[in-house]
């Protein structure tokens, strides 16, 4: 009797049922996945560079005479970048403080930007007022910057290099002896 | 002459009220809007501080700031959808409990009727595998003992005897 090799179960062809199984599970799995990167976004830190943006600032407000700015326009300077809302209360501990320096700053290549988060137009504007905020504001559209900075509330600032990097960051009202000391290292260093 | 000036002051009065008028029904108009119909638009957006708390229901001053926002904005006539564009724009479209199909919000708009279609074809199939089975264990076997196995792990087993039995045979 010759011996012949034993052959295994024939390969049954791809039937639809599995297929749509595997449709089904890398759907689910790729929604998971989506989900996960959505809600991943860390806050950018020292040393990392400092998540592009546009914004549009409140009429009446304006930079380099223009009515918008990028962070690019910015390169060169060192920024400090604000996230405030009207209906927070510890923000309107620092609004004054924030204004005052960005007065000492001028003309010092330090440039001082604000951002309202999740706010009301009208409730911003008459914030801004209150506190004679002279530096550029602008609404966060559709929550676009503070989604990319990843806030966790306000106010937070960032401070960010020449070169666009994040240099420093601060969460909750910023005092005198830490704005000023940030800014001062930061133009020491030519950062 | 006397009823001239009659005429006259009557004329200054509607004058005067005409010109009140618009500032009154600015004012009217905002008070008139209810916190009910302020909620109804309210409770299909969320709280853009605190996690999944629709806006009627919060008690921050952010969401207060909302709730007159909507107010203000339904006084000046516009529709709920209006309403819903414009916070969309604004904090963008997470804030809506029910967020517009577009982009890749279609994604959760269709895929839910795609995994139930999908698991509903796969569960029909599995009731036709089940039944299918079921008939086949109900009905009479046909293989008689002398018949060979039809299945090739059968054969692999036979084969396997046949070797072992060669090789008995070859020592004897």
């Amino acid at each position: 009797m010759s011996e012949q090799a034993v052959e295994g179960t024939p390969k049954k062809p791809f039937n639809v049922t599995s297929i749509v199984i595997w449709v089904v599970v890398i759907g689910v799995l790729g929604l998971a996945a989506f989900g996960l990167v959505r809600n991943t976004t860390a806050r950018p830190e020292p040393g990392e560079k400092a998540p592009e943006f546009h914004m549009t600032f409140f009429d009446g407000y304006t930079w380099d005479g223009k009515t918008s700015a990028e962070l690019a326009d910015l390169q060169g300077k060192v920024v400090v970048l604000n996230f405030w809302a009207s209906w927070c209360g510890p923000c309107r501990v620092e609004a004054d403080l924030l204004e005052q320096a960005s007065r000492n700053y001028a003309g010092q290549d330090v440039v001082f930007v604000g951002i309202a988060y999740s706010d009301v137009e009208p409730n911003s504007k008459a914030y801004l007022q209150e506190f004679d905020i002279t530096y550029p504001n602008a609404p966060d559209l559709g929550t676009s910057i503070s989604d990319d900075y990843d806030i966790t509330g306000v106010p937070e600032t960032f401070f960010i290099d020449r070169d666009g990097m994040i240099y420093d960051f601060h969460f909750g009202p910023i005092d005198a002896v830490k704005l000023n000391s940030v800014i001062e290292r930061m133009l020491a260093d030519g950062g | 002459m006397k009823t001239s000036r009659i005429t006259l002051y009557i004329l200054l009065l509607i004058v005067i009220m005409l010109m009140a008028l618009p500032v009154f029904a600015q004012d009217s108009d905002t008070t008139t809007i209810t916190d009910d119909q302020v909620n109804e638009v309210a409770k299909e957006v969320y709280c853009p501080v605190c996690e999944s708390t629709p806006l009627d229901v919060c008690e921050t001053q952010a969401c207060a700031d909302w709730r007159e926002l909507i107010r203000t904005k339904l006084a000046n006539g516009e529709s709920q959808q209006d309403i819903f564009d414009y916070f969309a724009e604004q904090y963008g479209d997470r804030v809506l409990a029910t967020p517009p199909a577009r982009g890749l919000n279609w994604l959760i708009w269709t895929w839910p009727f795609i995994a139930l279609i999908g698991g509903a074809y796969i569960f029909v199939r599995l009731l036709r595998g089940m039944r299918r089975a079921a008939v086949g264990e109900a009905s009479p076997t046909t293989t008689s003992v002398d018949s060979p196995s039809p299945t090739v792990e059968a054969d692999d087993y036979v084969n396997r005897i046949e070797k072992e039995l060669r090789g008995e045979q070859d020592k004897l």
